[in-house]
């Protein structure tokens, strides 16, 4: 870890943090009421890396993201966007929340929804023009979806809907992807579909960070990981740590051995 | 009915009616997707004591003080309610309930106690409405909607509705996406740097204008019927919101001219010699509409989103 750490900050000293990273997250601190569900998290993401975030439930995954954004107030800590504030950088990132976490039955349609995307470009008055609409379907497109276009949202899948808040993240235009599960409850195909979209932004030198549960799957969807439970427990990349001693340690013992056995991890 | 009996009778309660009801569905749409439908009734309970205060302290009942001290009383409860849901620990139904009941309680106290005979303002009003007395006087036919002498003598509830209405308007249709946006996704909305926890007292504010509007015509028991039955009733109609705004408008509408026109002839019809009250037969009729909704509209048989 200080290692990972070292690296990144090049000869920095170590409270220092890099100008040019998408994230950079240091002492980050949230509670629920008296329980720390995040607590002193130091995190620093790679530019045009595909980060996952692994731990427990309830290990505060989800939290750090929402930390990060300032959808929940930390008790204290701080992120760092491209070396900006927040406030400074926020039309750089794209945030796409568990699917879970809206009301579907909304009435709205798949292209509605994907350009609330374009907010920020519409702002409160301009006019849907339609090349914003170009633009929106050009996304559905992108994962596959532009059939269901003028579809009631209550009406798709899961899978078809996490598609949908995938498009309408793209409609961002951002450079930094946090995904909170994106994976969940999905379909094989919408799997498939939706991290060849996110290996395609990575391509396209974008980062993308993602909440991710599917231990088997880390190895050939991401190149690092950040584990965390509570605390930060390891960082950096699959082959440095993603090792069985740091799932164990993240897990508390909660990975039976043969689960770990079959993730061809690095000896640890 | 000819206009010399219509228009100084029965054009401006109706229009008052009208009005009010039409400003209460338009946020009652966001309340109620945001099931917040109670919110609009503690609002609309909040107000009195809020407009009984204004009266105390300017001792007129005109647009200006009454909505202040609407707007102040709704800013009061938004947040007794969450002091009382931090502090006490209790839950936001509960606290919400305790909050409007109490300070409901103090207005009609309140306004027992003081001297409100010389105006329009008192317990019964306030809890019914008085839309009939809404009455033009000074009009003698429809040709009195161009006279200027006339004109002046319309009943100033009129003005408080129309203020109303276009403060609704004018809300909705600036925040309109931002509104959309946090209704649907507060996360995404925050992410997107939208101050979505100012936008919902925002729109608690405009509830409480709104329930000023009704509160001249239906009185404030009745007004969370206007919120709510308009809007959930016109969910059922579309899959869009654009859609459901419309069909709130025209339910509100029907609800208001329907519940006068039944109210004021109905019994007649049926035999008996006394008109009901209005403001209840409003209620009743968008009651009814919504009723008809869920067993006839279209998109009453939503697919819950299937789990893959």
């Amino acid at each position: 870890m200080s290692l990972e750490l070292a690296a990144n900050m090049g000869a920095a000293p170590k409270a220092e943090i890099p100008s040019d990273s998408p994230l950079a997250i240091r002492g980050m601190t949230v509670s629920y009421g008296q329980k720390p569900v995040v607590f002193s998290v130091d995190m620093t993401v790679a530019e045009g890396s595909m980060t996952a975030i692994i731990g427990p439930n309830g290990a505060g995954k989800s939290t750090l993201l929402k930390a990060a954004l300032g959808i929940v107030q930390p008790l204290a800590g701080q992120a760092l966007v491209y070396g900006k504030s927040l406030k400074a950088a926020r039309h750089r990132i794209a945030y796409v929340p568990q699917r879970a976490s809206v009301d579907w039955d909304f009435p709205t349609r798949v292209i509605d929804v994907v350009l609330m995307g374009l907010y920020r470009e519409l702002g409160l008055l301009r006019r849907i023009r339609p090349h914003h609409i170009e633009k929106a379907r050009a996304c559905l497109e992108r994962v596959g979806m532009t059939d269901f276009a003028d579809r009631q949202i209550g009406q798709l899948s899961g899978g078809q809907q996490q598609r949908v808040f995938l498009a309408r993240a793209l409609a961002q235009e951002a450079d930094l992807y946090l995904l909170d599960e994106p994976f969940a409850g999905v379909d094989a195909a919408t799997e498939k579909a939706i991290i060849d979209v996110l290996k395609s932004l990575r391509s396209e030198g974008k980062t993308v960070v993602a909440v991710h549960h599917d231990l088997t799957t880390v190895r050939s969807y991401f190149d690092r990981v950040f584990l965390i439970n509570t605390r930060k427990m390891a960082e950096g990349t699959v082959d440095d740590a993603f090792t069985s001693d740091n799932l164990n340690q993240t897990y508390g013992g909660r990975l039976a051995t043969g689960q770990i056995d079959q993730l061809e991890l690095t000896a640890g | 009915m000819s206009g010399e009996e219509f228009v100084p009778l029965s054009l401006t309660p109706m229009l008052i009616g009208v009005l009010a009801a039409v400003a209460c569905a338009l946020p009652g749409n966001f309340l109620v997707l945001r099931k917040q439908a109670l919110i609009g009734d503690a609002i609309s309970h909040v107000v009195l004591p809020g407009i009984v205060v204004a009266f105390l302290i300017t001792g007129v009942v005109a647009a200006a003080p009454m909505m202040l001290g609407a707007a102040g009383a709704a800013l009061v409860s938004v947040v007794m309610i969450e002091a009382i849901r931090r502090l006490g620990n209790i839950e936001p139904g509960a606290a919400m309930g305790l909050t409007f009941t109490t300070l409901f309680a103090a207005g009609v106290l309140l306004l027992e106690q003081s001297d409100t005979s010389s105006v329009h303002l008192d317990v019964e009003h306030a809890l019914y409405g008085n839309l009939e007395s809404l009455i033009w006087l000074d009009a003698i036919g429809w040709k009195s909607l161009l006279d200027p002498v006339a004109l002046a003598g319309l009943p100033s509830e009129l003005g408080r509705v129309v203020i109303a209405l276009l403060g609704v308007c004018a809300f909705l249709w600036l925040f309109w996406r931002p509104l959309v946006l946090s209704t649907f996704d507060e996360s995404f909305a925050q992410a997107m740097g939208i101050a979505t926890n100012r936008l919902g007292v925002a729109l608690v504010m405009v509830a409480a204008l709104a329930a000023v509007a009704a509160f001249d015509a239906v009185g404030s028991i009745i007004v969370i019927a206007m919120f709510i039955c308009p809007p959930a009733a016109a969910r059922l109609m579309t899959n869009r919101l654009e859609h459901q705004v419309a069909w709130s408008v025209v339910f509100a509408v029907l609800s208001a001219v329907l519940g006068y026109v039944f109210a004021g002839y109905g019994p007649l019809w049926l035999g008996f010699d006394n008109a009901v009250s209005a403001a209840g037969m409003i209620a009743t009729v968008s009651g009814l509409i919504l009723a008809l909704a869920a067993c006839f509209a279209p998109h009453r048989h939503r697919s819950r989103a299937p789990v893959v």
